[in-house]
């Protein structure tokens, strides 16, 4: 399997190259319309079919490396380092992305179900699509070099092969590991076709903006998967590693977000362009640098550049994608100088106050956002290269400089769709804001009447303080999307008679994209109020012995046991926990701790209690090496919940935006003519 | 006419009293202890190569942590300011023991530049909009006054173009 594993690797290199050499050919005897001795038209096709020919080959590849993990075949080295013969099915896919060269192949992978969907619909437009088509081959052909050539997943084993394999990460050993870093990768990998897209349109000086509503509901897709990948990691690293938190600032977390900053500000800036043939320069460069970012975080999660907790692959092609990443900006560049007459806008701004201006800050804020982070993950770098000391920037930097960024994002999230288009009066804006600017107070003063405020133990808490602000801001973002819904749906009530719930639907389905938007900044809001729940945690640690007690919030643990398990992946041992609220038992919970056998790594599986108003959460820790007493850390965490069920709505909201509006049926009715009128008198 | 700008300037004081009304509030109140030990085993990092910040790490039997904060609580017991306690934990672990950089030399560039480009370009993208007015006032102006010299053809071209790729709504 490992020979025809690498040879279809190299087929489908043969391919990719041939795809991205025959369409860029045929595409310049179209534009200069040179004569050829083969038709440029018959020759971008054929280009096109070795794309759809390289997904085969590259399809072949992977399922190669899954059979492999799945037969234990040993003599394959990646194999041998990603999986044992105990390994459970499931995470056996998980090998597949475990390691450097598995990871890669993943993504060349992916890549080849988006060029292969791509590659049929061509007939959408024939031309675009051959030029997007020619890019993503572009793309393609640097995956698979560094495959073939820097990290190849079929590298044999030099000496004996072994009996058993050195295990899979047990941090990867967790259901939604299955699942999050396909979704990241979806996100990842997705971005390369709107810029294909986009860099296509502009070599062609395609007419029209046409090309963004071609790439809308890719981008969308692309957007979605990138946020469901970072909201599953953060559940991952909530409920695996065992600290308590779901966001640490790692470099690998930072990595994934820099793209989804500039990826949303892209999908709001090009709402200006569609509606107003404005900002397309500055559009095209969102998408550019969204997938240069893309290959910013992989080179930074895979060349080891940064230190992070989990960089789970590092290695040396960090010179590989540097290189890439320099042809790309050349490129985008050079296209960009050429063609930029063409980037001309239709129209200006016409006053500070405006839906216009409103997306320009929100980009602003958004681009400033990602400038932080990226400045954060790379100022230890910077650092030691100017003074040559090495600095860490951790959570304290991100949650000064990043969080009152953050808020103002979300104050422009409320604002924005509360202002016209083109230009506003004091009073339009007095009008509109006089609602969300009570529920904003009215939150202030139910925080402080309920104990929320920004004092802890006495003294001042920057944390408290900005939840307060959180609070009170989502509330008046909130109030201002329901009253946009309300208003809306008011005057349909009116004009069909029906109710206010279902003159909602119908004004949701008559312009999806807009309030399906809405409906994405509610679940952003309910993010947000989650996020905020953070200054609030509270943790107790104790050495729990039989029947002994540890008290936290409203709730009493009492250990009624600790019991030992075993299976041939791992050993486990695991405390019982009985949990009493009001003298009352409510339940029982079962923190872990496990010690895989193959790696012989331990692992915490934590046990968590969750309600829309906390989260109850339990850390086995292990014994005290010098009491021999199991300890238990238990946390009690507000408002995480919030977090998964305001994804779960943003997903909802983007599924909404991303089905086509339907049209109200406009019944034409005869204007009476004036004897007729004359007559009714 | 005169009303608007009235009001609007009584609504940027009443901001501006309430602003300074909360920042006087937050400003008030004492610092304990064990708040304290708090906020800087947050500050600081564990040493044990775990990545995280010293009040988080969850290692049982970690070779770093517990010593750190026993030093950290002694330190706060013998009256050290958070600068001492800081540098006594750099001059002993090295500039990474602190979670952020310094506000000092070089590291103040760190906090410096994200607030300098976030300004740099909210002032910038604020006079470019008000220049963008400015031109589509004059614009509109000439049009106003000038005779229409657009050719009907080109016009229609546009027209249609817009008509056919248009979005279908948006916001």
């Amino acid at each position: 399997m490992a020979a025809f594993g690498s040879f279809t690797l190299l087929i489908a290199l043969a391919l990719a190259a041939y795809n991205l050499l025959a369409g860029a050919l045929a595409l310049r005897l179209i534009a200069t319309g040179q004569p050829a001795r083969i038709s440029p038209e018959r020759l971008a096709d054929t280009a096109r079919r070795a794309g759809i020919a390289g997904f085969v080959a590259i399809t072949g590849t992977a399922f190669a490396l899954i059979w492999a993990v799945f037969t234990n075949d040993f003599s394959i080295t990646y194999i041998m380092e990603h999986s044992n013969r105990a390994l459970p099915a499931a995470y056996k896919f998980s090998a597949l992305w475990s390691g450097q060269e598995g990871s890669l192949l993943l993504w060349a992978w992916l890549l080849g179900i988006y060029g292969f969907v791509l590659r049929l619909t061509h007939k959408t437009d024939v031309k675009l699509y051959a030029y997007a088509g020619t890019i993503l081959a572009g793309i393609q052909v640097f995956f698979l070099l560094v495959l073939n050539f820097a990290a190849p997943p079929f590298a044999l084993l030099k000496g004996a092969i072994p009996d058993d394999g050195n295990g899979l990460n047990p941090l990867l050993q967790y259901p939604e590991m299955v699942i999050h870093p396909p979704m990241l990768y979806l996100g990842y990998v997705g971005f390369s076709v709107p810029f294909a897209f986009a860099l296509g349109a502009l070599m062609m000086r395609y007419p029209g903006e046409k090309w963004i509503k071609v790439t809308r509901a890719w981008t969308m897709v692309t957007w979605l998967f990138l946020t469901a990948g970072i909201f599953l990691g953060m559940h991952w690293a909530y409920a695996v590693l065992g600290w308590g938190g779901y966001w640490g600032w790692d470099p690998v977390e930072n990595a994934s977000f820099m793209p989804w900053l500039t990826g949303t500000a892209f999908l709001h800036s090009v709402m200006m362009q569609e509606k107003r043939g404005m900002m397309k320069s500055w559009n095209v460069w969102l998408i550019f640098s969204t997938f240069l970012l893309t290959m910013l975080g992989t080179l930074l999660t895979r060349a080891g550049l940064v230190s992070s907790v989990h960089a789970f692959a590092q290695s040396s092609i960090g010179t590989w994608f540097l290189v890439f990443m320099g042809i790309v900006l050349a490129v985008c560049i050079f296209t960009y100088v050429l063609q930029r007459s063409h980037l001309k806008s239709e129209h200006q701004m016409e006053s500070l106050v405006s839906r216009e201006s409103s997306f320009l800050f929100n980009n602003l804020v958004l681009l400033t956002a990602c400038f932080v982070i990226l400045w954060g993950t790379l100022f230890p770098i910077l650092s030691e290269y100017v003074v040559g000391n090495k600095v860490t920037v951790g959570a304290p930097f991100y949650n000064r400089v990043a969080i009152p960024i953050g808020l103002f994002l979300l104050f422009l999230t409320g604002v924005g769709p509360l202002l016209p288009w083109r230009a506003t009066s004091f009073r339009a804006i007095r009008r509109n804001f006089v609602l969300p600017v009570i529920a904003l107070w009215a939150t202030v003063i139910v925080c402080f009447a309920v104990g929320v405020n920004p004092w802890k133990d006495g003294a001042f808490s920057q944390g408290s303080f900005y939840a307060v602000v959180s609070f009170a801001v989502s509330a008046a973002v909130l109030t201002a999307i329901l009253s946009e819904f309300l208003r809306g749906a008011g005057v349909i009530s009116r004009q069909t008679g029906r109710n206010l719930a279902v003159a909602t639907w119908l004004l949701t389905r008559r312009n999806t994209r807009r309030y399906g938007g809405y409906i994405i900044h509610i679940g952003v809001v309910i993010v947000v109020v989650g996020l905020a729940g953070a200054a609030f945690n509270t943790s107790e640690e104790k050495e729990l012995g039989l029947h002994d007690k540890l008290l936290i919030g409203p709730y009493t643990l009492e250990c009624i046991g600790f019991t030992q398990d075993s299976n041939p992946n791992f050993n486990s041992e695991y405390a019982m926990l009985d949990v009493y609220k009001d003298g009352k038992k409510q339940f029982q919970m079962t923190p872990e701790k496990r010690v895989y056998l193959a790696s012989e790594q331990p692992q915490t599986m934590v046990a968590i209690h969750s309600l829309p108003s906390w989260d109850l959460y339990v850390v086995y820790e292990g014994t005290n090496p010098d009491t021999s007493q199991p300890i238990i850390k238990a946390f009690l965490n507000p408002l995480v919940g919030w977090i998964w069920a305001g994804l779960v709505i943003l997903i909802f909201g983007t599924f909404v935006a991303l089905v086509p509006s339907v049209r109200p049926s406009i019944a034409t009715r005869p204007v009476p003519t004036e004897p007729a009128l004359k007559g009714g008198q | 006419m005169d009303g608007a700008p009235a009001r609007f300037t009584l609504w940027m004081r009443a901001t501006q009293g309430l602003v300074l009304a909360v920042a006087v509030c937050f400003s008030l109140g004492a610092t304990d202890s064990s708040a304290r030990y708090h906020d800087l085993n947050h500050r600081l990092m564990c040493t044990c190569g775990c990545a995280q910040m010293l009040g988080e790490c969850n290692h049982v039997g970690c070779p770093s942590s517990g010593q750190e904060l026993s030093e950290l609580s002694a330190d706060i017991a013998a009256g050290m300011s958070d600068k001492e306690i800081f540098s006594a934990f750099t001059a002993k672990y090295g500039a990474t023991v602190l979670a952020a950089p310094t506000t000092e030399g070089f590291d103040l560039v760190a906090w410096i530049a994200p607030f300098a480009v976030f300004g740099a370009a909210l002032l910038g993208t604020i006079l470019l909009i008000r220049r963008w007015a400015g031109i589509a006032g004059a614009k509109a102006q000439a049009a106003a006054l000038e005779p229409v010299i657009v050719d009907p053809a080109d016009r229609e071209r546009k027209e249609k173009i817009r008509r056919e790729t248009g979005a279908d709504g948006g916001f």
